[in-house]
């Protein structure tokens, strides 16, 4: 007889404590982000796909020197460069991540001795047609320049 | 006499009014309600404060097409939902929100709403029974089943407040429980019954509402996870609507009714409050208690079927008889 009204009893104040938790979350600010409409800036150490770094004249810092590309296991990278009249440096003309290959793995810009590569912060990434995802880097630097 | 169908024309428009407009916007408050408790917004798109969702989610149930499943019987499979609305409307006729505002007051109007209420899951029964689907079936049983557990409680504690009054006339219960808090039959210390059980009682009629409206943790009638929406897993567009306005009506009746057996009714806590109109009071009781519905919902998990009858036989029942027994021993020592 005891057990059953205790047993009673602690359930009933189990229901008051559970009741209390919710009474203080109500009262909380909220955590959501309303996501289309504000989004939240990516941690530092967030890995989008890897992205050219510009020099001060908005210039590639890249030389050309293609250890990125040899050292991705997945053959993503394909850049191309050629040396214009009357200069010693090579100039990046092309630089081809095809993304649908990448497993964001940084070797590249691992292996990248003139701090010319990084992760871009980029996460907005669906699509339906895979030559979305073939991006042309030289191309999305000068889009970010203009 | 034409002034008497105009009083019942007023009445109707006036019950069906505030039972929809409850209803549109207690689905509004609930899912702000449940936002703020899972520390998100809610809908807050529509309008201001997303004021314009329900009715805007009314056009759109409006909008779509109400089809019948095959092989289901059509006319319970139509008639359900309306018959799901007519007793929570068929009750607003009875229930005072102030001295004044009454559209009919009778002598058994306790008994009425009683009747009516538990037509409703005659409703369900229907509903489940007609859609052909063996999952709208099995909610309709264990909502029948649920109903049946739950009035018994209900009624006994609900008898034990006649006892104290001596009437069903919810005016005159009502009105016996005045001036002030201390007279309420929640804490009767000051009425003729001097009984310090009641507080229970009013959380086993509180408890046997959440469960007679089919609302969490009692909501096995429509629980997701099994029985994909319970009974009314075939109705589209207003079918669907009807049912959905309907459950918030049903919270608001058992809201009033709390209101009126417990909580005075119309009457401030304090006499000094009595400038304030009764029907202020009311509203405010009873929004009171529909919150503290809401804020039950998103707290607690949903019962099983067989805690929910061991709740009701086991511990409902008994405890409600014996604060019966115990009322009737103290009306007659005092």
């Amino acid at each position: 007889m005891g057990a059953y009204f205790s047993e009673i009893f602690q359930g009933l104040w189990s229901l008051f404590v559970g009741l209390g938790i919710t009474f203080k979350e109500f009262f909380k600010p909220v955590v959501t982000m309303p996501y289309p409409y504000e989004t939240i800036e990516m941690p530092a150490r967030y890995r989008g796909h890897v992205e050219l770094i510009e020099d001060e004249e908005g210039k590639p810092k890249c030389i050309v020197c293609m250890a990125c590309q040899r050292a991705c296991p997945s053959d993503c990278i394909t850049l191309d460069g050629e040396k214009p009249e009357g200069s010693k440096k090579k100039v990046l003309t092309s630089y081809q991540l095809d993304f649908t290959r990448c497993s964001l793995c940084g070797s590249c810009v691992e292996a990248c001795n003139f701090d010319a590569l990084t992760f871009s912060k980029e996460y907005n990434l669906a699509s339906t047609r895979k030559e979305d995802f073939y991006f042309d880097l030289l191309k999305r630097l000068e889009d970010r320049n203009s | 006499m034409s002034l008497t169908l105009l009083n019942v024309i007023f009445a109707v428009v006036v019950a069906i009014a505030f039972a929809a407009l409850n209803a549109a916007y207690l689905v509004w408050a609930e899912r702000r309600g449940a936002g703020r408790i899972q520390r998100r917004p809610g809908p807050n798109i529509n309008g201001p404060f997303g004021l314009f969702q329900p009715p805007l989610d009314g056009l759109k149930l409006m909008a779509k097409q109400l089809t019948i499943p095959g092989g289901a019987d059509k006319i319970l499979f139509v008639a359900a939902p309306v018959l799901s609305m007519f007793p929570a409307i068929m009750s607003f006729v009875t229930i005072p929100f102030s001295e004044m505002i009454v559209a009919h007051n009778m002598n058994v109007g306790l008994l009425m709403i009683f009747a009516f209420a538990s037509s409703g899951s005659m409703a369900l029964l229907f509903a489940g029974w007609s859609s052909r689907n063996k999952y709208a079936m099995m909610s309709a049983v264990r909502s029948v089943s649920q109903a049946v557990a739950y009035e018994i409680p209900m009624l006994i504690t609900a008898i034990t407040i006649v006892l104290m009054t001596g009437t069903m006339d919810l005016m005159e219960i009502v009105r016996q429980q005045g001036p002030s808090i201390l007279h309420w039959n929640i804490f009767p210390l000051l009425t003729n019954s001097h009984n310090l059980l009641m507080p229970f009682s009013f959380l086993i009629f509180f408890t046997c509402t959440l469960a007679e409206t089919n609302r969490a943790p009692f909501d096995l009638g429509e629980a997701e996870s099994e029985l994909v929406a319970g009974f009314h897993i075939e109705y589209g567009s207003m079918g669907f609507g009807l049912f959905f306005m309907a459950e918030y009506a049903n919270i608001v009746i058992g809201s009033c009714l709390t209101t009126i057996l417990f909580l005075g009714g119309w009457h401030p806590p304090l006499p000094f409050l009595g400038f304030i109109p009764g029907v202020v009071w009311f509203l405010l009781k009873i929004y009171i208690l529909i919150a503290t519905f809401i804020w039950i919902r998103w707290t607690f998990p949903r019962t099983t079927i067989y805690g929910l009858l061991n709740l009701s036989w086991k511990i409902l029942i008994p405890i409600s008889l014996f604060n019966l027994l115990l009322t009737a021993g103290l009306l007659k020592v005092f």
